[in-house]
């Protein structure tokens, strides 16, 4: 299963990588890291139908990661569409409902409960 | 009859009654002349009895039937004598003098005449001549003097009233420097205590201005709460993954080295993630004590000491506490932020915690600009804020561009002024820009400047001297 993380935080990737090392290994997940919401849209357009799963920061600069679910929701994208979890440090409601209005599929609050995202992970790729 | 008449007219001395007129016209003159009471001799007073002798010697011989010629003139003698008298204590009083000597020929004349009379002594042909015109002589004599002792005396008179006058305007000089000295005094009285109440209250206010300057940096760390906690969160966050992650790597690396066939490859790279962590958990741990530093540099007591300061690394953490500050108001803000720092930036002499409270005050505007702008402008509209360093000539310059809803003209000449705002009230205190001013002109010797478009752009541009201004 191919997960699509956004942050602006570079060493994002070196958490996820070492966090989901087993999984890495033995195949079942494949991570792609953007640092921005423009820079996962090119990802998304230059990578057709591969990304099952977007994880996606809320709060950067320059497009945000609600614009980003808008773009992935809305945009006509090759399918099959990919399901977005959003990722923020502001857990508010307002935030959740309007990621939630824009469809986003999770919503998650930072700092990131590994087990749980990681038995998350599993049932959708077992799906 | 006629026997009586010769009898009437011989047998009294008439004369000596008749020199009476003399002795009072005398009398008269003297006391007119000497009528300043300055110069009034106590003998005076005696001249208008110069009478009673001449009376009581007309009475007496009258009774005694006793007839002289010569009485007249001693008596006449006898006025000059007491005239004398009156006038010679008032001696230095020059009227008074020049009637002395007004006194002296008549006085001598009379003494001859008498002196003949009683030596029974004649004198030759020619000089009995001159000795009685010298009869007429000395009653011009008498009155030329006297005329020239009263015109003495107006002149001393005149000479006196314009002493007197002179006096009077001196003491109304001395009375008029008098008072002045006194108004003098009671204003500067009054000056002095209006200096230290005026110093009072100056003192009040630079107490106060302290507080407001304490309350402002207070007010804008408020504001930043959520920003450093979110900028905190972050970094915190990464220190307890990496931990979390090395504590599995650990358990990881235990379990191979108990495999019965150990990969040397993978415990390897496990070793070498161990390394990576350690040094990503200290990296994030700096990046969490360097925002708390900040913030604690931010809310101090200035100690006004400049050091070497990179203005890049200034402007690139208040751009992001700023930031994330609005963010964590307003959920749905975003902006693009545009950094473009010179490299090789030479340092700057500066107070940190001053300059870095400018900036942050910039950075809040701009981002509080483009927020407004958003809400009216709605999609479409790309907030950005640029922030671009660079050298020019001595000074090193910071420029904070937004392109929010700019500062109309009229405003634009009174945003540095104290408690100027265009904010809501209770969302600004009015003094971020002029303690911005302040610090940067006053305290660091460099320029503060803006330039804006009405809906468009606003720039501001501090400039900071890197050289020579340090003092």
């Amino acid at each position: 299963m191919k997960i699509l993380v956004v942050d602006d935080e570079p060493d994002v990737r070196l958490l996820f990588e070492q966090r989901f090392r087993r999984e890495i290994r033995s195949g079942e997940f494949a991570f792609s890291f953007a640092y921005s919401g423009e820079e996962a849209l090119t990802f998304l357009r230059e990578h057709p139908s591969e990304v099952v799963l977007i994880l996606s920061d809320i709060n950067m600069p320059g497009m945000s990661g609600l614009e980003l679910l808008r773009h992935v929701k809305q945009d006509p994208l090759p399918p099959p569409p990919p399901l977005v979890m959003m990722l923020t440090a502001y857990g508010d409601t307002e935030t959740h409902n309007q990621a939630m209005r824009l469809g986003a599929n999770d919503f998650l609050v930072k700092p990131v409960d590994f087990a749980a995202l990681k038995t998350k992970l599993h049932a959708i790729a077992t799906a | 009859m006629k026997q009586a008449v010769l009898d009437w007219k011989h047998l009294y001395n008439w004369n000596l009654l008749a020199a009476t007129g003399l002795a009072l016209v005398l009398a008269f003159l003297l006391r007119s002349l000497l009528d300043r009471p300055r110069y009034m001799p106590r003998a005076r007073t005696w001249l208008l009895l110069l009478w009673v002798p001449a009376v009581v010697g007309f009475g007496v011989t009258a009774a005694l039937h006793y007839q002289n010629s010569l009485l007249d003139d001693w008596y006449i003698l006898f006025v000059f004598g007491v005239a004398a008298a009156v006038l010679w204590p008032v001696r230095h009083y020059r009227p008074a003098a020049i009637m002395l000597w007004a006194l002296v020929i008549p006085a001598l004349y009379r003494a001859v005449v008498i002196g003949q009379a009683v030596l029974d002594y004649q004198f030759v042909a020619p000089l009995a001549g001159y000795f009685k015109s010298l009869a007429r002589l000395n009653v011009f004599w008498f009155g030329i003097i006297t005329g020239l002792a009263f015109y003495q005396k107006k002149t001393l008179a005149k000479e006196n009233a314009q002493r007197a006058e002179e006096e009077q305007q001196r003491r109304q000089a001395a009375a008029r420097n008098a008072a002045l000295e006194r108004l003098v005094a009671t204003r500067t009285a009054a000056l002095t205590q209006q200096a230290s109440e005026l110093q009072t209250a100056l003192a009040e206010l630079r107490a106060t201005q302290q507080q407001l300057i304490q309350r402002e940096k207070m007010a804008s760390l408020g504001e930043l709460t959520a920003g450093i906690a979110h900028e905190i969160q972050n970094p915190l966050n990464f220190v307890n993954n990496f931990a979390d992650v090395s504590a599995e790597l650990v358990d990881e690396l235990v379990a191979e080295q108990t495999n019965p066939t150990p990969d040397a490859g993978l415990e390897d790279e496990l070793l070498s993630d161990l390394r990576h962590n350690l040094h990503k958990i200290n990296q994030h741990g700096q990046r969490a004590a360097s925002i708390v530093r900040g913030m604690l540099a931010h809310s101090r007591q200035s100690t006004g000491e400049r050091q070497p300061t990179d203005l890049n690394a200034l402007a690139d953490e208040y751009l992001r506490l700023a930031y994330h500050g609005l963010r964590a108001k307003d959920k749905s803000f975003n902006a693009t932020l545009d950094t473009d720092f010179a490299a090789l930036l030479p340092l700057v002499p500066a107070v940190s915690g001053d300059v870095g409270r400018v900036l942050l005050n910039l950075f809040t505007n701009a981002f509080y600009a483009v927020q407004q702008r958003q809400q009216a402008a709605g999609p479409g509209y790309a907030p950005t804020v640029q922030v671009r360093t660079r050298r020019v000539g001595e000074e090193v310059e910071i420029c904070i561009r937004d392109n929010g809803m700019g500062i109309p003209e009229a405003v634009r000449s009174k945003i540095f002024q104290p408690f100027f705002t265009t904010k809501p009230s209770g969302e600004g205190t009015g003094l971020g820009l002029s303690l911005a001013h302040d610090i940067v002109v006053q305290g660091h010797g460099g320029t503060l400047a803006v330039t804006s478009q009405e809906g468009e752009f606003t720039e501001f541009i501090v400039r900071l001297p890197f050289r020579g201004a340090v003092g």
